[in-house]
């Protein structure tokens, strides 16, 4: 399969002014993602796994290194790329999922989770059809398709989320504890979701507290763990 | 030390705003300290930054209300070439009635407060030429809708309406003639909490439909967070940094930067 991400030698600390201190998060990673690979981040907590995460979608500036994606418009570091290329890539072909719903004021579930295909240029109907599948498909009750998400429990939430998160197919998916507070048939309907999406050829990589929820879907594990920062390949990796 | 960022690769169009290394100084005070700022076609920036850092300058200056020092400003219209800061008065004029809108924080600097809400927006049709009445009152009537206006209190002057309800008029104004360009400047300040989600929740909703490229000024960091794709960092009248907003307000790399966002409720 072909490549999608070469890092190299990547490195983020994060300077805090008013301590006059720094603190290195993780230093000198490095690994390729094909399409269709599936990348395990693992490491104590502390260990940067969600920061690193985070600095591959530039939501954290990285001090050193480089991120290059194959992009269907040719191959651009993630690190040094222009910020609206970056906003570019976000809609298009890079996605993050993350344990919390960013929930709008006055915005219903369904267009909440219809917006990714509405900004890619799908029309409204096909859009909100789309999602509503999808809703369905998590387990969102279908009374609650209309509501504003932003009163929802923590578990609703995040079915929206996840509807939202996953409705569009990604070249590259970060994966941050997606998870978390979810009740049994969202899991499930969670790793039916990124099988199908890792079939068509989506890279991921992951960070989740019980990696036991995907196991069948890693193919690759980094420990970020300090001085034992390596690539193990699945057959070695208990989980 | 981050790495510096690369120009566009993959986003190939012009900008739709360019301002280049404007100054200005009034006697002794330098407002704005050689500001630069891209902003694309469909894209919200947000300008944070305290009392007197020179948002608010710079705001003017892109509605070509206040002539820097020096410095050049571009649009990517058909109609305009070259620095519109070398515009006469009349063709500064136009050019805003046309096709830039702006929602100032009084409403007084924006609105006739006795005249009528519809007229206040069919006002502005009028300045940019349309003269049939049928139109005039047809788009007037869409913008304040848009705008989520109530519809009955059309002939009741702001001096007469809330703070909100004012606001809307004032954005309804702004987008009667779908501009290109809508400058916000403190657009909710001072407006309750409530009101103010509204009235935010207006502007996405707006963007969202209609892609209006959009510039938004504003001390409050949750409004920049709410609306903004991109932020620049003010302090006494030099961008201290620029960036996505989830990174400024996640990463923020200057010491100014990173007080602002802890300081953030």
């Amino acid at each position: 399969m072909s490549v999608v991400l070469e890092v190299q030698s990547l490195s983020k600390g994060f300077t805090m002014h008013h301590l006059d201190s720094q603190f290195a998060a993780f230093s000198d990673v490095s690994f390729d993602l094909r399409a269709g690979e599936f990348l395990l981040l693992k490491g104590k907590n502390g260990a940067g796994k969600s920061t690193l995460l985070r600095t591959l979608y530039r939501t954290y500036l990285a001090q050193s290194g480089q991120a290059l994606f194959h992009s269907h418009h040719g191959v651009i570091d993630l690190l040094r790329a222009a910020d609206v290329d970056l906003a570019l890539l976000r809609r298009t072909e890079i996605g993050f999922v993350t344990q919390f719903l960013t929930a709008r004021p006055r915005v219903s579930a369904e267009a909440l989770v219809a917006e990714p295909l509405r900004l890619a240029g799908r029309s409204a109907q096909d859009a909100l059809d789309e999602a509503r599948h999808w809703l369905a498909a998590f387990g969102v009750k279908e009374s609650l398709w209309r509501a504003y998400p932003t009163t929802f429990s923590g578990g609703e939430q995040q079915k929206v989320n996840l509807a939202r998160a996953l409705i569009l197919p990604q070249k590259l998916l970060l994966l941050d504890e997606p998870t978390a507070s979810l009740d049994v048939g969202a899991r499930a309907a969670l790793v039916a979701r990124l099988a199908e999406l890792k079939s068509n050829g989506t890279a991921m990589i992951g960070v989740f507290h019980h990696p036991d929820d995907v196991a069948d879907l890693i193919d690759r594990v980094i420990d970020l763990t300090p001085e034992t920062s390596q690539i193990e390949e699945r057959q070695d990796v208990v989980v | 030390m981050t790495l510096a960022q690369n120009a566009p690769q993959l986003v190939t169009a012009q900008p739709l705003l360019q301002i280049r290394g404007v100054n200005k100084t009034y006697g002794p005070v330098t407002a704005v300290q050689d500001v630069s700022a891209t902003v694309y076609a469909g894209e919200v920036l947000g300008i944070v930054g305290e009392s007197g850092s020179g948002k608010s300058t710079l705001l003017r200056m892109m509605n070509l209300e206040e002539i820097p020092d020096n410095g050049t400003y571009t649009l990517d219209l058909p109609e305009v070439t070259g620095n519109l800061f070398d515009l006469d008065r009349f063709e500064r004029r136009m050019l805003c009635a046309k096709r830039i809108g702006i929602v100032y924080q009084n409403p007084h600097l924006g609105l006739l407060m006795g005249h009528s809400s519809s007229g206040n927006v069919a006002e502005r049709l009028l300045v940019a030429g349309e003269r049939r009445f049928a139109t005039l009152r047809a788009k007037a009537m869409d913008a304040l809708a848009a705008s989520e206006f109530p519809l009955d209190r059309l002939d009741a002057p702001p001096r007469e309406l809330s703070g909100g309800m004012q606001q809307r008029v004032q954005l309804a104004k702004a987008i009667a003639l779908e501009p290109a360009l809508l400058l916000l400047d403190e657009p909710t300040t001072g407006l309750d909490v409530s009101v103010q989600a509204l009235v935010l929740d207006t502007l996405k909703r707006l963007q969202q439909e209609r892609q209006i490229t959009m510039v938004l000024v504003s001390h409050d960091l949750g409004v920049i967070r709410t609306l903004a794709d991109r932020v620049m960092v003010m302090r006494r009248g030099q961008v201290v940094e620029a960036g996505l907003v989830d990174q400024i307000f996640q990463d923020p790399q200057h010491p100014y930067t990173q007080q602002l966002v802890h300081a953030k409720l």
